[in-house]
C-alpha cells in the first residue's frame, strides 16, 4: 500500500509580538515602596537575631544576629534592583522571570522580620515547625481540591470535607479510643460530604459552587450543633480523643533548621508526604489519572471512547472527600487535642487558592499550601516575639498573601476545561 | 464488515428526529449519507454508535443483531467514528488520545506510553500519515487532528468507519488528501459511511448514496448524478443553487483598511498587516479556512479586540480605538459568526432582540423608559419583511430554528441606517431555503449601494456572492482576486499559496 498524503512542510509559528505587561512591575514597585516607607523610613534601630536550632537539636548551629537597621536598608536596595530589572524587561516585553518574583518575595518577608523581631529573636526552627503544622489540613484540602477540578468538579465544599473530618475523628477516637480508627473515621464522614456534592453537582446538575457553599454552611452548623449541645456536656467520653505522639526519624530529624519541621511530626504528616507523591504519580502516569484527566477536560471524548462520566466523576469526588476528610482529622488528633466549633476557620478556601495558585498540580499547590501556612504561622510567632504590628492587623497577613498570589502572580493559568460544568448526555 | 440499520426510529418528545430509517453498507463501499443540516444524519450516527437507544429498529453486523449500551459497546463491535467536533483531548498528547479507553498499562497501572507511541507509528506509517506521537493535540492544525482521530478509530480495529461532516474544517486541498484516504482504507476493506451535505464530495467518492429529509429516507440516488437532481431531493423541492445578482456597480471607497494587525492576549499576531478596501455597492468576501484571522479582522473593525494597530477609515474617519457603541452609531452593521453565542440572546423575546443595539435614545427609549407599543410595531413590521416564521414576536429567541434566529439578526442590523455591512458566516448551520433568503438579502443591500464584507469558510458561498475575494491565511491576505477566480485557483490560495497573478 503506497502512503497518499504528500508530507507538507511543518507549519511556521505565527509570528509572536509579546503583549507588554507592566503588572509585575507595579506589583514589585509597590512592595519595595511599602519597604521603603516601613523598613527604612520608619526604620527601627536595634539587633535582629535569628535562631537557627533549638536545644534539642544534635548539630546546634550558632545565632544569627543582623544590625536591624543596616540589614533593612541592604534588603530593601537589592528589591529596589529586582524592581528596576523588571521594568527594564517589560520595556522590552519581555516577562520577569518567576524565580526573581519568588526572590523578591523571600527578601521582602526576611526585611520584615529583620524589621520585626529588633531587639528580639526569631526562632527559626520554631517558625518551620509551626508552618509545616498549619500547612497540613491546607495541603490535603488542596490534594482534594486538585482530584476534584481535575475530574471536572469543583470542589468547594472542602472546608465542610475538613470540618466532617475532624469532627468525625473526635468522636471516633474517643469512643473507640483508637486515634487510627479516628482517621477512618474522618475520612468517611469528609467521604459523606463528598456524595452530597456529588450527587447534587452530577447527578441533579445543580450549580456546583452554591452546592458546596450550602454543605460548608450546613456542616458548620451540624458540627456546631453537635458540638455545644452533645459533645461539650460529654466531653470526657466524646471528645477527649488520644492524640498521636511525635515519632522522630533517627537521622534525618537533625538536618540543622528543617529536620525538626519536617521529620520530627505525627504519623499524618508522614502519611501527608506519600499522598502528595502518589496523587501525582497516579495522576500524571496511570490510567486511572488520564482517563480521570479526560472527563475534566472533555467529558464528551472521553464518553465517545467509552469513559463513564458520571462514575468517573462521583468516585473521584468521593475519593476527593476522603483525602481532605483525612486533613481535618490533623486538626483534633495531631494538633489540638479536642474538637472545637469552627475549627477549621477558613483553611478550606485557602486550600481551594492554592489548588488555583497550584495551576491543578499536587507539587505545586503543596507549595501553594505551604506558603499560606507559612503566612499564617508568621502572624502567630510575631504576636510571641512582640512585633511593632497590631495583631489584629496581623490576622490578615495569611489572607492578604493569599489575594495578591492567586491575583497576582497566576495570570492566565489554564484550569481544566470541563470544570466546573455539568456534563449532560444529550 | 457489512452493516444494516432497519427501521431505526428515534424520538425526542414530540419531534421524530429518525423515521424507519433502513440503510445497508456492504464491505468496502463507502456509502454517503447525503441530507441538510437537521435531517437526522447525525442522530442515525449517534444511534449506530451507542450514544443514543434507538426506540425501534435494529443494528445489524454480518447479519448479526447487536445491543449497544454505550459507545465502547459500539467500538468493541468494530465502529469507529470520525466526529466533526474532534473527540479528541487538546491538552493531551497525540499518543494519550490515542490510547485513551483502552490503555495498556505496566505494573501498579502505569501507562505504557511506549507501546501506544508504536501503534499511533505503525498506523501512521501504514496510510502515510505522518503524525507526531509526542504532539499535543491542541499544536496541531485540524488536518492532522482530523488523522489522529482516524486513527484513533483504527488502533481500535474498526471496520466500519463512520465519518461525520469530516470536509467542513478542511481546505480543499485538505479534503482531496482526505478523499485519498478514504478510498485506500475502502481498498482495505473497511466499511465507510459518509456523512455530508456538500455534493460535490458526494460524487468525488460514493459508491452509493443515500438522501435523508427530515429524518425520513427520501431515496437512494446514483452518485454520478447531476448536482440540480441531488439537491432537489435533498430539499424536496427544486433549488436555485447560484445567487441572482446583477455585476456589481462599485462607487467610492468606502471602508480602507491598512496595515492592521491584531495580537492576541498571548501576543500571537493572529492577523498580520493585513490591508484591503471596499467600495460602496460592492461584496468584498473573505475566504479561508476556518481560524485564520477572520474572526479576528471582523471583530477588529468592531472594535471588540483590544490589540489592534493599523488604521481602519470608514467614510474618513478612523474607527481605531473606538468602542463598540461608537463604531455602530457610525453605521456599521454586524452579523456575528456565532448567533446564538454573539448575535442574540436567547432568553429575549423576538422584539426585545430586535432592539437590544438602539437602547440609547428615541425612537425605542424616551425617558429612560422603553417605548414598548413602538418596539411591538417595529417588530411586527420587521417580522413581515424578513418572513420570520413564529407565533408572535413577544416569543423567545431562543425557541427560533436556526434560519429564523438569523432573519432576525439580519432584521436588526439592516433596519438601521447602515454605511457598512459585515456579516461573518451568515449562513452556517442554516436549511437551502434560509440561505437563498439570506444571500438574497445581502446583495440587495449591496445593490443599495452599502459596502458589504461576507466572511465564509464555504467557498460556495464565497462564489456565489462575491464581487472581490480576498483569501486569508495564518493571519495574511495572501491576494485579493476577482469574484470569477476558479475554485481551484481558491483553493490554492486558502492553503497559504500566492496567486500567480493578482489582480487589482
Amino acid at each position: 500500500m503506497t502512503a497518499v498524503a504528500a508530507t507538507r512542510a511543518p507549519e511556521p509559528a505565527l509570528e509572536r509580538e509579546a503583549v507588554r505587561s507592566w503588572k509585575v512591575p507595579i506589583a514589585l514597585a509597590i512592595f519595595t515602596l511599602v519597604a521603603l516607607v516601613l523598613f527604612v523610613a520608619l526604620g527601627r534601630d536595634g539587633t535582629s537575631t535569628f535562631r537557627l536550632s533549638t536545644e534539642a537539636d544534635a548539630f546546634r548551629l550558632p545565632d544569627l544576629a543582623l544590625p536591624t537597621r543596616a540589614g533593612c536598608i541592604v534588603l530593601t536596595v537589592l528589591m529596589a534592583a529586582i524592581t528596576a530589572y523588571s521594568v527594564v524587561r517589560s520595556r522590552a516585553a519581555r516577562k520577569t522571570p518567576l524565580w526573581l518574583i519568588a526572590l523578591f518575595g523571600v527578601l521582602f518577608v526576611v526585611a520584615f522580620l529583620t524589621w520585626a523581631s529588633a531587639g528580639a529573636a526569631v526562632p527559626v526552627p520554631g517558625l518551620l515547625v509551626g508552618t509545616l503544622g498549619l500547612s497540613v489540613p491546607l495541603i490535603f484540602g488542596a490534594l482534594g481540591g486538585v482530584i476534584g477540578e481535575r475530574v471536572g468538579v469543583v470542589n468547594v465544599a472542602i472546608e465542610g470535607q475538613l470540618l466532617a473530618g475532624a469532627f468525625a475523628s473526635a468522636v471516633v477516637a474517643s469512643v473507640t479510643r483508637q486515634p487510627l480508627i479516628g482517621l477512618i473515621g474522618a475520612m468517611v464522614a469528609g467521604m459523606l460530604v463528598s456524595f452530597v456534592l456529588a450527587a447534587f453537582a452530577i447527578k441533579y446538575l445543580v450549580d456546583q459552587v452554591i452546592v458546596g457553599v450550602v454543605l460548608n454552611v450546613l456542616v458548620t452548623g451540624i458540627t456546631s450543633f453537635f458540638f455545644s449541645k452533645v459533645l461539650t456536656p460529654n466531653a470526657s467520653v466524646l471528645n477527649s480523643p488520644p492524640k498521636f505522639s511525635r515519632i522522630e526519624i533517627p537521622v534525618l530529624s537533625d538536618i540543622p533548621i528543617i529536620g525538626p519541621a519536617l521529620f520530627r511530626q505525627t504519623i499524618i504528616v508522614y502519611v501527608m508526604y506519600v499522598a502528595v507523591a502518589l496523587v501525582w504519580f497516579f495522576l500524571f502516569k496511570t490510567r486511572w489519572g488520564l482517563r480521570l484527566r479526560s472527563v475534566g477536560e472533555h467529558p464528551q471524548a472521553a464518553d465517545t471512547v467509552g469513559i463513564n462520566v458520571a462514575r468517573t466523576r462521583f468516585w473521584n469526588v468521593s475519593l476527593a472527600g476522603a483525602i481532605a476528610g483525612f486533613g481535618g482529622a490533623y486538626l483534633t488528633l495531631g494538633a489540638v487535642g479536642s474538637f472545637n466549633k469552627e475549627m477549621t476557620a477558613g483553611a478550606g478556601f485557602i486550600a481551594l487558592a492554592a489548588v488555583i495558585f497550584g495551576r491543578w498540580d499536587p507539587l505545586r499547590a503543596t507549595l501553594a499550601a505551604l506558603l499560606f501556612g507559612f503566612a499564617q504561622n508568621l502572624q502567630n510567632v510575631l504576636s510571641i516575639i512582640g512585633s511593632p504590628v497590631p495583631s489584629e492587623f496581623m490576622l490578615m497577613l495569611p489572607y492578604v498573601v493569599t489575594i495578591v498570589a492567586v491575583a497576582g502572580l497566576v495570570g492566565q493559568s489554564r484550569a481544566p476545561a470541563a470544570s466546573g460544568k455539568p456534563y449532560i448526555k444529550s | 464488515m457489512k452493516l444494516e440499520l432497519r427501521g431505526i426510529t428515534k424520538r425526542f418528545g414530540a419531534l421524530t428526529a429518525n423515521d424507519a430509517i433502513s440503510l445497508t453498507v456492504e464491505p468496502g463501499e463507502i456509502h454517503a449519507l447525503l441530507g441538510e443540516n437537521g435531517a437526522g444524519k447525525s442522530t442515525l450516527m449517534n444511534v449506530l454508535y451507542g450514544l443514543y437507544q434507538a426506540d425501534e429498529g435494529s443494528i445489524l453486523l454480518d447479519g448479526v443483531e447487536q445491543h449497544f449500551a454505550g459507545p465502547g459497546d459500539a467500538m468493541r463491535a468494530g465502529i469507529g467514528m470520525v466526529h466533526q467536533h474532534f473527540m479528541l483531548i487538546p491538552v493531551f498528547t497525540v499518543a494519550e488520545n490515542v490510547m485513551l479507553g483502552h490503555e495498556q498499562t505496566k505494573a501498579i497501572g502505569r501507562l505504557d506510553l511506549a507501546a501506544a507511541r508504536a501503534r499511533v507509528r505503525e498506523i501512521s506509517d501504514r496510510f502515510g500519515f505522518d503524525v507526531d506521537p509526542d504532539a499535543r493535540v491542541e499544536d496541531l492544525p485540524v488536518g492532522v487532528q482530523q488523522r489522529v482521530e482516524i486513527i484513533k478509530a483504527l488502533s481500535r480495529d474498526a471496520k466500519v468507519l463512520v465519518f461525520d461532516e469530516p470536509t467542513a474544517v478542511l481546505t480543499p486541498q485538505e479534503t482531496d488528501e482526505l478523499i485519498a484516504i478514504m478510498r485506500q482504507l475502502k481498498a482495505a476493506g473497511t466499511s465507510i459511511v459518509f456523512i455530508t451535505h456538500k455534493l460535490r464530495e458526494v460524487r468525488a467518492v460514493a459508491d452509493r448514496v443515500t438522501v435523508i429529509r427530515l429524518g425520513k429516507v427520501v431515496g437512494e440516488a446514483d452518485p454520478q448524478s447531476t448536482n440540480a437532481e441531488l439537491a432537489s431531493l435533498m430539499v424536496g423541492r427544486s433549488v436555485e443553487l447560484t445567487v441572482q445578482k446583477e455585476p456589481a456597480k462599485p462607487g467610492d471607497e468606502a471602508l480602507v483598511v491598512r496595515n492592521v494587525s491584531v495580537l492576541d492576549p498571548n501576543g500571537q499576531k493572529v492577523v498580520n498587516n493585513v490591508s484591503f478596501e471596499v467600495r460602496r455597492g460592492e461584496i468584498l468576501a473573505i475566504a479561508g479556512v476556518q481560524g485564520n484571522g477572520q474572526t479576528e479582522i471582523t471583530e477588529a473593525l468592531l472594535g471588540l479586540q483590544p490589540h489592534v494597530s493599523g488604521e481602519i477609515l470608514l467614510d474618513g474617519k478612523s474607527l481605531i480605538g473606538l468602542p463598540v457603541r461608537k463604531v455602530l452609531d457610525a453605521g456599521v452593521g454586524f452579523v456575528p459568526e456565532d448567533r446564538t453565542e454573539d448575535g442574540l440572546v436567547a432568553e429575549f423575546t423576538i422584539a426585545e432582540n430586535l432592539m437590544l443595539n438602539r437602547s440609547t435614545g428615541e425612537p425605542f427609549v424616551k425617558g429612560g423608559t422603553l417605548q414598548l407599543g413602538y418596539l411591538n410595531e417595529f417588530a411586527e413590521q420587521k417580522r413581515k419583511e424578513f418572513d420570520i416564521r413564529t407565533q408572535s414576536v413577544q416569543s423567545h429567541v431562543g425557541r427560533l430554528s436556526g434560519g429564523n434566529q438569523q432573519k432576525v439578526v439580519l432584521a436588526r442590523e439592516l433596519s438601521r441606517d447602515l454605511r457598512l455591512f459585515v456579516a461573518a458566516q451568515p449562513t452556517r448551520g442554516l436549511d437551502v431555503g434560509s440561505i437563498e433568503f439570506v444571500h438574497t438579502r445581502i446583495v440587495q443591500s449591496r445593490d443599495a449601494g452599502i459596502p458589504v464584507i461576507v466572511v465564509s469558510t464555504e467557498l460556495d458561498e464565497v462564489v456565489a456572492l462575491a464581487d472581490r475575494i480576498a483569501v486569508m491565511y495564518r493571519g495574511s491576505i495572501v491576494g485579493i482576486v476577482p469574484g470569477d477566480t476558479p475554485r481551484d485557483v481558491l483553493g490554492l490560495m486558502m492553503a497559504g499559496e500566492k496567486p500567480t497573478e493578482v489582480a487589482a
